[in-house]
């Protein structure tokens, strides 16, 4: 598997969303190094394979990082990235099943550690060493059925399921802090029973490093600290970016501090 | 197949969980991640049943079935018992009256509903093969049987249990026993009428529904249901999509009962759904016109 850099990743993101003046720009930024790594070397088998890993994109807002690694990975050509979210496009603002690389429909917050616990015990009692990922925001975690899943992937042990949370302490209307805490958010993955890391969520190879030393027989929680906008200056941690497109001088500023 | 439990079902699924436990999973109290966890199972290519009461199996997880099951077309069978009143004293929270009307919505979902329970058995055996997600509303009287019904059950027909020319009597779900006593009753004062069961909801038997409504001029629904959206909504549609020249009575369920509580036939008798009370708005309907 040939490596994928998040700089790559949020170049596609800037274009793209520039390209379709569409926002939700900084929630994908925060998770572009998240699955840069993912699927530049974590993620095992190819599409379309019953013994691939499963990957859920939980947060499916964020839905063009995914298409830009799906790119990156060989899995969708230019022409099809070049299609986000226009008339008549599989591409929409959330991920649709029926894309190849794409195995669950999200959108709806809340719902994706519930599919992805499914699916790790299907691997389970299909006795398959397949592993189930799913990437979370951490305002998705203000969503009771996320704790529902957790107590279920906990009690049965499900160590073939990795959750990732982005916390990038932004959500639609305001920062986390704000709105309904959730620190100490390590704490409550462990009080309900997970195997909890923290790591900086823009530092592939720590990511990478902590998924290939994943040993509990525990399901896996990594709690991913990012920046909402990272890698633009005038994004980061502005809530602004949540909804916003750019301009045309934004998207100058904003490719210039990306670079090539 | 797995079948998974919000954490009821006592005295009802211990013949399966006993015979194969590691393929039965009590969730606990979350009805969303039981739906959630069947998307999963079911995307790796198994046949989840979930099962609860029928409101917290078809209400509680409602977008989750419509995300999950519905928008990838998954074989989950979500199985809702006690449709209608019959958890009778346990009160509003434990009915379910739009069930039916929030199922039958959704593209690419089937939506059965049995009359007995030797229905319901043709029915699941009938069905195993539906690739997309089905709604079962199930009575839990495993013991009344709806003469003449004999467990038949086809998709996208309705089954017709007895002939009559001056009305068509049409009922879902168990209800239907009253429906054919109504008909006896009728029958006794020289009004003949045809019964017929429709558990196939969706698809829904149209064919079979305008053959049946096509040469009389009263159709009667009958059912434990809001009038909205149910048994009652389907037969409007087709007697108006058709151009059919008969007149609509629904029988079913016209306000929130939160009134009081009793028994299930004391609940049905409230919103005049007894074998008598049928019997006798039909007489009044035949006599308005």
């Amino acid at each position: 598997m040939t490596p994928i850099q998040g700089q790559g990743v949020r170049r596609h993101i800037l274009h793209q969303s520039k390209r379709a003046n569409v926002g939700h720009i900084g929630s994908a930024l925060s998770v572009a190094d998240i699955l840069a790594t993912l699927y530049g070397g974590v993620l095992a088998g190819k599409p379309g394979e019953p013994d691939r890993d499963r990957f859920v994109m939980s947060k499916g807002h964020a839905a063009l990082a995914l298409y830009a690694a799906l790119h990156m990975a060989g899995y969708l050509t230019q022409k099809e990235l070049d299609t986000y979210s226009t008339d008549g496009s599989h591409l929409g603002v959330h991920p649709h099943h029926g894309l190849t690389g794409v195995d669950f429909s999200t959108g709806s917050l809340g719902q994706g550690l519930a599919m992805g616990a499914g699916a790790a015990l299907a691997a389970r009692l299909q006795k398959s060493r397949r592993r189930v990922f799913v990437l979370l925001s951490d305002a998705e975690c203000n969503e009771g059925s996320v704790w529902e899943a957790a107590m279920f992937a906990a009690h049965h042990k499900l160590g073939n399921l990795v959750a990732i949370v982005d916390v990038n302490r932004q959500q639609a209307l305001g920062y986390t802090a704000d709105v309904i805490a959730l620190d100490p958010l390590e704490d409550r993955w462990r009080a309900f029973g997970w195997d909890v890391h923290t790591v900086d969520g823009h530092d592939q190879r720590a990511i990478a490093t902590t998924i290939a030393a994943l040993s509990a027989k525990l399901p896996h929680v990594l709690i991913a600290h990012t920046t909402f906008g990272k890698g633009v200056s005038f994004m980061e941690s502005q809530i602004r970016w949540h909804y916003l497109p750019m301009n045309d001088e934004q998207y100058a500023l904003a490719l210039g501090e990306i670079g090539d | 197949m797995v079948l998974l439990t919000a954490d009821l079902g006592f005295m009802a699924l211990e013949p399966f969980s006993d015979a194969f436990p590691e393929r039965f999973f009590n969730v606990g109290v979350a009805e969303q991640n039981m739906v959630g966890l069947a998307t999963g199972l079911a995307e790796a290519g198994m046949v989840p049943f979930v099962y609860s009461i029928a409101p917290f199996a078809s209400l509680r997880p409602y977008e989750f079935i419509r995300n999950g099951p519905i928008l990838h077309n998954l074989p989950v069978r979500v199985v809702g018992v006690g449709g209608g009143m019959e958890y009778g004293p346990n009160g509003v929270s434990h009915y379910a009256l739009e069930d039916v009307a929030v199922m039958r919505v959704q593209p690419n979902m089937t939506v059965v509903v049995p009359a007995d329970h030797l229905q319901a058995r043709q029915a699941v055996l009938a069905t195993a093969e539906v690739p997309g997600p089905i709604y079962f509303r199930l009575g839990k009287d495993d013991a009344t049987l709806v003469p003449g019904l004999d467990g038949a059950f086809e998709l996208g027909r309705i089954q017709r249990i007895r002939e009559g020319r001056d009305a068509a009597i049409v009922a879902m779900g168990p209800i239907a026993v009253d429906a054919l006593g109504a008909a006896e009753l009728l029958a006794a004062q020289g009004v003949d009428c045809a019964v017929a069961v429709v558990s196939s909801v969706n698809p829904p038997p149209t064919e079979d529904l305008a053959a049946l409504i096509s040469d009389r001029r009263l159709v009667v629904t009958v059912e434990v249901h809001y009038a909205n959206g149910g048994l009652g909504s389907m037969v409007a549609e087709v007697v108006a999509e058709r151009g059919l020249g008969a007149r609509l009575l629904r029988q079913c369920v016209r306000t929130m009962p939160d009134d009081v509580v009793g028994s299930q036939s004391y609940m049905q008798r409230l919103f005049g759904l007894s074998a008598d009370q049928l019997a006798g708005a039909v007489v009044q309907e035949l006599a308005a016109r």
